[in-house]
């Protein structure tokens, strides 16, 4: 097929429908919009739904029915709604019920503002609701990934039966780029014996997250995480010169493609740097960012908030690298040229010999 | 032999936690006898709540979906959407739909979802132990309003039929009791009648049916009878509150 220039949540939306997906309640916010817009439009002309929830938390409710009734379905937000979907989230986790959320973040906390942030990454990684549970979080960098990541994740959602968050933000969601679809496959679906189709002829099926007794609970937990254990090997991530680098840059989305600029910059001014792009957040890729950072002396995350992932890169590269943070919040969007000046000042303070006191 | 009196398909041979006295096992019977004489078990999906019936997957022999608090017609709608030929019906207490649930069960009414929700109304928080619920009477002691519920601090019991049925969607809301034979009678009529509308594909449909709770209102099983009778009833009065034309019942 032919590329066609879509923005980033028009993009996500068609991606959506080519995975099959036919069901999507939502709740207007900015700056996701788009993406109930088009389906408003686009679903009834391929024999789906589109409904227009009272609430955030009414949607991901709708979304628990329809995907306990073995459907593909999704919803999509961004922060401030996102908070009030963790109900529905949490007891679809519970329930293990597949599905896909979408949140295209936007500064905050509390109603922040309309413009682009990656501030909700820890609600994104660690549960986000009440309880022992993970998502799987994709965080795609371009439209096109936007697309390719949606049929991945509906399919990975069906195949371990829990939701899964694109997480993406404002720009990713406003920017337009020349994407490719690929045609619509219903080959690999799986089957849903568990949904609630009417026990027309078998015992009947229950969707539930409710367990009174302890030791079920206990064991209910231990299922679940293992299942997330099984989720390891869905890590998805990005090198950009990383074989020599002594500085690595670390970001998703947005925050990556200017990491990546920050790179090819710091090269031509013969600086040693290179991006680690995780793609996937939960699982995190842990053993290749252990690799890519390897030669590296020191690693500086890029991120629009006020440091959530460096956390996790601390974490995951066992505090044996010096890690640094340059964070932009609010909707204000690092500069290249400003990560740039970051990246001279770590390497220069190295030479000398200094730590710096963000570190760590 | 000849059976006389058995135990509806619809229901599972569970032995139900409820309180004796408390009237939520009549009513999940009569819920289980309209799906029989309606020969659609294998193809009706319920919805339970959160609050006394949350265990009402284990009592129906039905494929079952157990909703977080208030929000079963929410959940209920994403079901129906995906399969608009099956009957799919919520079961929900009155602090489940007239608090925390009000939006979800305002809207669904509204977009005429063709849904059934049975709302049992015992005028309390049963399973949390008795605490003033948005259908607790006037003068009425909870656990948390321990001097009886006073309109100034308290405001006053909704009357969730009523308002329900100001809207267009609906498309059939009866409120019944189960206090005597003669009103279960009545109450599965109207129960019978909101399944045929839902089946005919009207609007949205739903029983209010006032229920006791003897536990948490502090009385014995028949005093608790008298005290629906003589307190609840002047104030949720019975009968159909909503009924459009187009079908024959």
């Amino acid at each position: 097929m032919a590329k066609v220039l879509m923005k980033g949540n028009e993009a996500l939306a068609e991606a959506a429908i080519r995975a099959g997906c036919r069901y999507f309640f939502g709740y207007p916010i900015t700056p996701q919009n788009e993406i109930s817009q088009y389906l408003a439009k686009r679903l009834p002309e391929v024999g789906g739904v589109f409904v227009q929830a009272e609430s955030e938390i009414a949607a991901i409710n709708m979304v628990y029915g329809a995907a306990g009734a073995g459907a593909r379905v999704m919803t999509s937000s961004s922060g401030p709604g996102i908070s009030l979907k963790q109900e529905g989230i949490t007891y679809m986790a519970g329930a293990e019920l597949p599905c896909v959320i979408v949140n295209i973040q936007r500064g905050g906390p509390g109603l922040g503002g309309i413009q682009p942030a990656q501030s909700d990454y820890f609600q994104a990684v660690k549960g986000g609701g009440h309880g022992d549970y993970r998502l799987l979080v994709l965080a795609p960098a371009t439209v096109q990934e936007m697309v390719d990541l949606m049929e991945k994740a509906f399919d990975l959602a069906d195949e371990y039966r829990n939701p899964v968050m694109i997480l993406g933000d404002g720009i990713l969601g406003q920017m337009m780029e020349p994407v490719e679809f690929s045609e619509e496959k219903e080959t690999l679906r799986l089957e849903k014996p568990w949904a609630t189709t009417g026990a027309k002829g078998r015992n009947p099926n229950i969707i539930n997250s409710l367990f009174l007794d302890p030791a079920e609970l206990e064991k209910h937990n231990h299922h679940l995480q293992q299942k997330y254990d099984r989720m390891r090997k869905e890590v998805l991530w990005e090198n950009y010169q990383t074989n020599d680098a002594e500085l690595i840059l670390v970001g998703y989305g947005t925050s990556a493609r200017i990491a990546k600029a920050v790179v090819d910059q710091a090269r031509a001014q013969g600086i040693k740097a290179g991006l680690f792009r995780p793609i996937s957040l939960f699982p995190f890729p842990k053993v290749a960012l252990q690799e890519a950072c390897k030669k590296s002396e020191r690693v500086l995350t890029v991120e629009m908030s006020m440091g959530q992932l460096v956390e996790d890169i601390r974490y995951n590269l066992e505090f044996k690298v010096p890690v640094h943070l340059y964070g932009r919040v609010g909707g204000m969007v690092p500069a290249a040229r400003a990560v740039l000046e970051e990246v001279k000042r770590l390497v220069n303070s190295g030479k000398e010999g200094k730590t710096h006191d963000n570190s760590f | 032999m000849i059976t006389v009196f058995d135990r509806p398909e619809a229901l599972t041979s569970a032995k139900t936690h409820y309180c004796p006295g408390c009237t939520h096992g009549i009513i999940h019977r009569l819920v289980a006898e309209v799906i029989d004489e309606l020969g659609v078990r294998e193809e009706t999906i319920g919805v339970s709540p959160v609050g006394c019936s949350v265990l009402a997957y284990n009592y129906f022999n039905l494929d079952m979906q157990q909703a977080a608090h208030g929000r079963a017609p929410a959940v209920a709608t994403g079901i129906k959407r995906v399969h608009p030929q099956k009957i799919v019906f919520t079961y929900q207490g009155d602090g489940d739909l007239a608090a925390i649930g009000t939006a979800e069960i305002v809207h669904a009414a509204a977009r005429g979802e063709k849904i059934t929700t049975i709302f049992v109304n015992n005028a309390i928080y049963g399973m949390t132990g008795g605490q003033m619920a948005p259908t607790t009477l006037l003068k009425q002691v909870s656990v948390t309003s321990p001097q009886g519920r006073d309109a100034a601090p308290q405001g006053y019991p909704i009357r969730v039929s009523e308002m329900l049925a100001t809207l267009d969607g609906p498309a059939y809301i009866a409120r019944v009791s189960v206090h005597t034979p003669q009103e279960v009678s009545k109450a599965k009529k109207a129960i019978m009648t909101a399944f045929e509308y839902q089946m005919a594909g009207i609007g949205f449909t739903l029983v209010e049916i006032l229920s006791t709770c003897p536990t948490n209102w502090g009385c014995t099983p028949r005093e608790s009878l008298r005290w629906l009778v003589d307190n609840m009833i002047p104030v949720y009065p019975l009968g159909v509150k909503k009924m459009v034309e187009g079908v024959k019942v």
